[in-house]
């Protein structure tokens, strides 16, 4: 599904990511955790096309497509969804024309027929059921006026609907109550399939309570410092990061 | 809204201007230039009453001596009055068309392509439409489902042969000849337009709609628009208006004319798509229209909406005067300009009755190397105890190379009136535009997006129809502002 | 009145200071043509739409080359505290008084001193800095400022000079015997790094009428700091015309507030120019006028550069016939972004013939910009007023407290030391001058 090799990227010509490796099989979950300025933000940004993160070396391999000279819609036509450590709000767009919009936009993509209201609404409705969000979010403007909780489950809502192959979580757990992160762990695990692979970012261990992991990584300094199963999360729980950043000082 | 949702596919697929068409139809014009010659001429084919003529004569002669106004945010070089046409018709049988049987089939073929059919079976349910072709009215529809309810919806020319009375009562009782040069001209040389009377406790049962088009070269168009909406009634009228592409400037210089009695209300919304020239800033129409509502009576209410997309230059200021005790003007507006445009819009409300309301909700959009300025008048007089105005007034810049202005003028003389003004600039983030990439959603597509985000509070304001179309035009007339 | 001041000229040629100096003859010259050109402003100009100067042409104005005060004073109103160490210099009429001024012990690289001395003193100094600021707007009174010129305060300062204590210019009028015009012309001049309070008190000694003309040119080199506060409480038969113009350079400060109860007929033109990175102006204001008063802000802040600020609040009291004016501009040039432009109108209309005109005008050219502007009209806020009334506090005091709070906002951003209570003061002896309605 996901293969990064030897990955260099700067941002404003500091080098953040000094080759980074990493390969998620279709059907994993896996996490990625490490200190405050590892690079976590960096790695979800470089590989969903933002502006600004400049990649001088190695490259990114999604579902065996170089994705790194796609534009960043193309990327999400590909399958690639970027949940937002900090959703963006747009005045005026009502959520419910936003998520038509994207979803029409990803079948135009890959040449699927686009869905008229009545099927979208048929879907939407589904969805917000199955993840327990209320309706009335939809008529609201795209994160307007949304408290924290509520912009982590708008976030949530669009992945259920949209329905990516790979699914980036950038600290979705940040600032959360814990019916809003029941509701975010909700949406993943609908998700999780055979063909869709998940890349949790993350501080804390909090989050892989429910959202299982298959692997875990230790990312500082710009590159994977050690990987290993979800019981890693544990350890780093309770020793925190000091050996990874200490060891590559 | 759901109109909103449907945005994005109408931009789709829609060429850069899809108006720019040519008619080939056989016109009956008038010598060029401009005198009083050209003024009786036009008065004489319409076969107008004495009084009229000297009201037009006495308008042309104080136009001579009125100098250009000069203190809009616009320039452009000196208009040659000499250089323009004041009178194309479609030259059809020596009088006008009777019903719609007669009027020449290329003319209706021209209002199928701009998506007006004027054939009354496919007319879109519950619109009345007077179609205005260069400087005629050339055909009004359901006119008899109106006049069972007394309501009187035909050309102004009409009007005059028709309800001499009322034409003679109205015109230009709120905008005199002498008001500003371009309002005089027009009533010097104007030719055409549509005129609405609404009798007493009448609520109009359809949406009243007029599209103009100009289609000759060389002429200006200048039509006259008078609405009186008597005690108790109602009616919501849309404009829209198109041009060909052509390499020269044209000039249309409207005046619109509302009146409203006691409790009466006028909604009037505007979708202007004129040409606004190419991308170098060759021509395009010059948009200099003089728009004025009165509240006459008590508790009447009078709504202006506006879509400014098109033209080369828009001078346009629709405004209230709130005569009235207890009534109300509003104002929404988004203007979009691009490219070369300019635009100087925005209202003047003058609050002259006891507890009169204004609301001015304005939205401007620059890009390209355009500019756009709102420029606005709230005045308060001494007896409008108990006033109100809200003010808002939102520019969006997109590139950086052009221009948004606000210059509003805030006057008052109540100590019992309350105003607030709010004024805001700012520009689409890149995070928004990311946002919505990610998402999938192309970058053009992202921007028309936000854009009508923007403008929203404004959109809705508009009759559905009229909102579907003017969601496009947003899209449409940014093309080309991104990337 | 254009014929007056062209007559007053001929009378004050050969009066005029600095006449030994060619480059001022011509300055003077320059100015004279310009204001021949355009005449008194009318209100048919834009900028002073609001702003009518024909009150003034019912005064038979005269103009003086010499001194010729009638009123004697042994000490100038000050607005600081006794104790409050600080330079002090005091002009009447228009002219340099030493006796009254006083000049405490100056840093090195300090000088302050007055127009007429830089002229004898460092003359060449002076032709570099005179007139060297560009002008936003065709200004018809700076340009007879400049033909007229006698004198006014410099304040210089070297590279890296920080002036502990405020300097308070103190400009008295109407002492004369026959209505007088004058025409001060100040000048500060802030080398790189320094930093400076300069606080300025308008008032009035005797009876006669007065048309102060004054202009002040500004210039803050980068990393420089000035504090600019202003009281002008001019007698109510004068006329107050001033005209500030400031260049604020690279992470350099211009600080300003203008606090207007006095003259007939005043205007504060303000006019900031921020040329360099980091440039940041505050220009506040709060007015308390009434009877036939008029009393006129206007402000243009030009952004030049990327990443400027400015903050900008004027707030005022309007009661009787009195009428306020309010016009700010902020212009964002094209490329000067991430600009960063706030203003603010509040005003308060006390009676059923006062009466506001406000014109905030954005004009802006760049995209990645954050401007903003507000303004209001209104009576006092009547829920306050019952509230308060409710807890027993009679009407007249309740209404004094609610606009003492809504000016006191405004003062107290000043960071003077010691003139805060000084102008809270006159904000209440203005409240207790009223006729207690409110």
């Amino acid at each position: 599904m996901l293969e990064i090799k030897n990955l260099h990227a700067t941002v404003d010509g500091k080098e953040i990511l000094k080759g980074l490796d990493l390969t998620i099989k279709a059907g994993e979950v896996h996490a990625i955790m490490g200190p405050n300025g590892s690079g976590k933000s960096t790695l979800s940004y470089v590989m969903t096309g933002r502006e600004g993160y400049e990649v001088t070396e190695g490259e990114v391999l999604f579902k065996g497509k170089n994705i790194l000279e796609m534009e960043p819609e193309e990327r999400a036509g590909e399958g690639l969804f970027l949940a937002f450590q900090y959703p963006v709000e747009i005045p005026g767009v009502p959520n419910t024309t936003f998520l038509k919009e994207a979803m029409n936009s990803v079948r135009r993509y890959r040449g699927e027929d686009e869905l008229d209201a009545m099927q979208f609404v048929k879907l939407v409705r589904e969805k917000t059921k199955q993840l327990g969000i209320n309706d009335e979010m939809l008529k609201r403007a795209v994160n307007v006026g949304f408290s924290g909780g509520e912009k982590k489950r708008n976030e949530a809502l669009q992945m259920a609907v949209l329905e990516p192959c790979l699914a980036v979580l950038d600290e979705t757990d940040s600032g959360l109550d814990i019916d809003a992160l029941k509701t975010v762990a909700n949406s993943v695990n609908l998700l999780r399939g055979p063909d869709n692979a998940m890349l949790v970012i993350t501080h804390y261990q909090r989050l892989l309570d429910y959202i299982v992991p298959d692997q875990v990584h230790v990312l500082a300094q710009g590159r994977i410092q050690r990987s290993g199963g979800k019981e890693l999360a544990l350890e780093l729980e309770k020793k925190g990061y000091a050996e990874f950043t200490g060891a590559a000082a | 809204m759901a109109a909103t949702v449907e945005t994005v596919e109408q931009v789709r697929g829609i060429e850069k201007y899809k108006y720019g068409f040519v008619t080939d139809i056989e016109t009956e014009t008038a010598p060029k230039g401009l005198s009083e010659d050209i003024v009786r001429f036009i008065s004489a084919k319409k076969n107008e009453p004495e009084w009229l003529l000297e009201w037009r004569l006495k308008a042309y002669r104080h136009w001579l001596t009125m100098p250009e106004p000069e203190w809009a945010k616009v320039q452009f070089p000196p208009i040659d009055y000499q250089d323009s046409y004041y009178y194309s018709a479609p030259k059809s049988p020596e009088d006008r068309p009777k019903s719609l049987d007669e009027v020449d089939p290329k003319l209706l073929e021209t209002y199928e392509k701009l998506g007006i059919p004027l054939t009354e079976q496919k007319m879109l349910a519950g619109v009345a439409v007077d179609a205005v072709f260069d400087s005629v009215s050339v055909a009004t529809t359901f006119k008899k489902n109106l006049e069972e309810v007394g309501v009187i919806f035909c050309s102004i020319s009409e009007a005059v042969q028709n309800h001499p009375e009322l034409v003679k009562k109205y015109l230009g009782s709120v905008v005199p000849y002498g008001d500003n040069k371009h309002a005089c001209l027009n009533s010097a040389v104007f030719t055409d337009g549509s005129f609405v009377y609404i009798p007493k406790g009448v609520r109009c049962p359809m949406e009243l709609s007029t599209y103009f088009r100009i289609n000759a070269e060389n002429t200006g168009q200048f039509e006259r628009t008078l609405i009186i909406a008597d005690e108790g009634s109602y009616v919501s009228y849309l404009e829209g208006c198109t041009a060909p592409m052509r390499d020269e400037n044209q000039l249309h210089a409207a005046v619109v004319e509302l009146i409203t009695l006691d409790d009466a209300e006028i909604k009037y919304s505007t979708v202007q798509n004129w040409y606004p020239g190419d991308e170098n800033g060759n021509g395009g129409i010059y948009n200099f229209v003089t728009k004025r509502g009165a509240c006459r009576g008590r508790n009447s209410k009078i709504s202006w909406t506006q879509v400014e997309t098109g033209s080369a230059i828009t001078w346009k200021y629709p405004s209230c005067i709130l005569q009235g005790d207890n009534s109300v003007g509003e104002f929404y507006s988004i203007a979009i300009t691009n490219n070369h445009q300019q635009a100087d819009t925005g209202t003047k409300m003058i609050h002259l009755g006891k507890n009169t309301r204004s609301r001015i909700i304005a939205k401007g959009i620059s890009a390209g190397q355009s500019d756009s300025t709102y420029r606005g008048l709230v005045r308060i007089s001494a007896k409008a105890e108990g006033a109100r105005n809200f003010t808002q007034c939102d520019s969006l810049l997109i590139g950086d190379r052009c221009g948004a202005h606000t210059v509003p003028y805030i006057e008052s003389k109540n100590r019992n009136a309350i105003l607030e003004h709010e004024a805001t600039t700012s520009r689409i983030s890149e995070d928004q535009l990311f946002y919505c990439r990610q998402r999938g959603i192309s970058e053009e597509d992202a921007v028309a997006l936000v854009v009508n985000g923007f403008c929203r509070e404004v959109m809705q304001q508009l009759p559905m129809e009229f909102a579907v179309e003017a969601q496009k035009l947003v899209g449409i007339s940014l093309e080309g502002s991104v990337g | 009145m254009t014929e007056a001041f062209n007559e007053h000229f001929g009378a004050l040629r050969d009066h005029l200071p600095g006449q030994n100096l060619s480059w001022l003859t011509a300055l003077r010259q320059r100015g004279l043509d310009r204001f021949a050109k355009n005449g008194l402003p009318t209100p048919r100009m834009e900028a002073w739409k609001y702003t009518s100067l024909r009150p003034i042409e019912k005064v038979d104005f005269a103009a003086e080359g010499v001194p010729r005060a009638c009123i004697s004073i042994d000490r100038a109103p000050s607005l600081l505290p006794e104790a409050t160490e600080s330079h002090r210099l005091v002009f009447v009429d228009g002219h340099f008084r030493s006796d009254l001024s006083r000049l405490g012990e100056l840093p090195e690289g300090a000088r302050i001193t007055t127009l007429g001395e830089q002229m004898v003193d460092d003359p060449d100094w002076l032709h570099g800095h005179l007139d060297h600021l560009e002008a936003p707007l065709v200004q018809p009174m700076l340009a007879l400022n400049t033909a007229m010129m006698m004198n006014g305060f410099v304040l210089r300062l070297a590279r890296g000079t920080v002036l502990p204590h405020p300097i308070e210019v103190i400009h008295l009028g109407g002492a004369g015997d026959a209505p007088l015009a004058y025409h001060p012309r100040n000048l500060v001049v802030l080398e790189e790094g320094s930093q400076a309070t300069l606080i300025e008190h308008c008032s009035h000694l005797g009876e006669q009428p007065y048309l102060s003309n004054s202009m002040t040119e500004i210039s803050v080199a980068d990393g420089a700091t000035l504090r600019h506060y202003k009281l002008q409480a001019d007698a109510l038969n004068a006329f107050h015309l001033a005209t500030v113009k400031a260049e604020v350079g690279r992470d350099a400060t211009y600080d300003s507030f203008c606090m207007t109860t006095g003259a007939r007929l005043s205007r504060n033109e303000v006019s900031v120019r921020l040329s360099g990175q980091g440039a940041d102006c505050h220009l506040n204001g709060a007015y308390l006028v009434r009877g036939e008063q008029h009393c006129d802000n206007t402000t243009v802040v030009d952004h030049l550069v990327p990443n400027t600020t400015c903050r900008e609040v004027f707030k005022g009291v309007v009661d009787d016939k009195a009428r306020a004016v309010f016009q700010g501009k902020l212009k964002v040039h094209r490329d000067a972004q991430h600009t960063n432009g706030h203003q603010l109108s509040k005003v308060l209309l006390l009676s059923d013939r006062a009466e506001i005109n406000a014109k905030p005008e954005l004009e802006i050219y760049a995209d990645d910009v954050v401007c903003s502007h507000g303004a209001t009209a209104g009576d006092l806020d009547h829920d306050a007023l019952f509230y308060l009334r409710a807890r027993g506090i009679p009407e007249a005091a309740a209404r004094s407290m609610l606009i003492e709070a809504f000016l006191g906002e405004s003062v107290d951003q000043i960071a003077a030391e010691g003139l805060c209570p000084a102008l809270m003061a006159s904000i209440g002896h203005w409240l207790a001058g009223s006729r207690g309605d409110y």
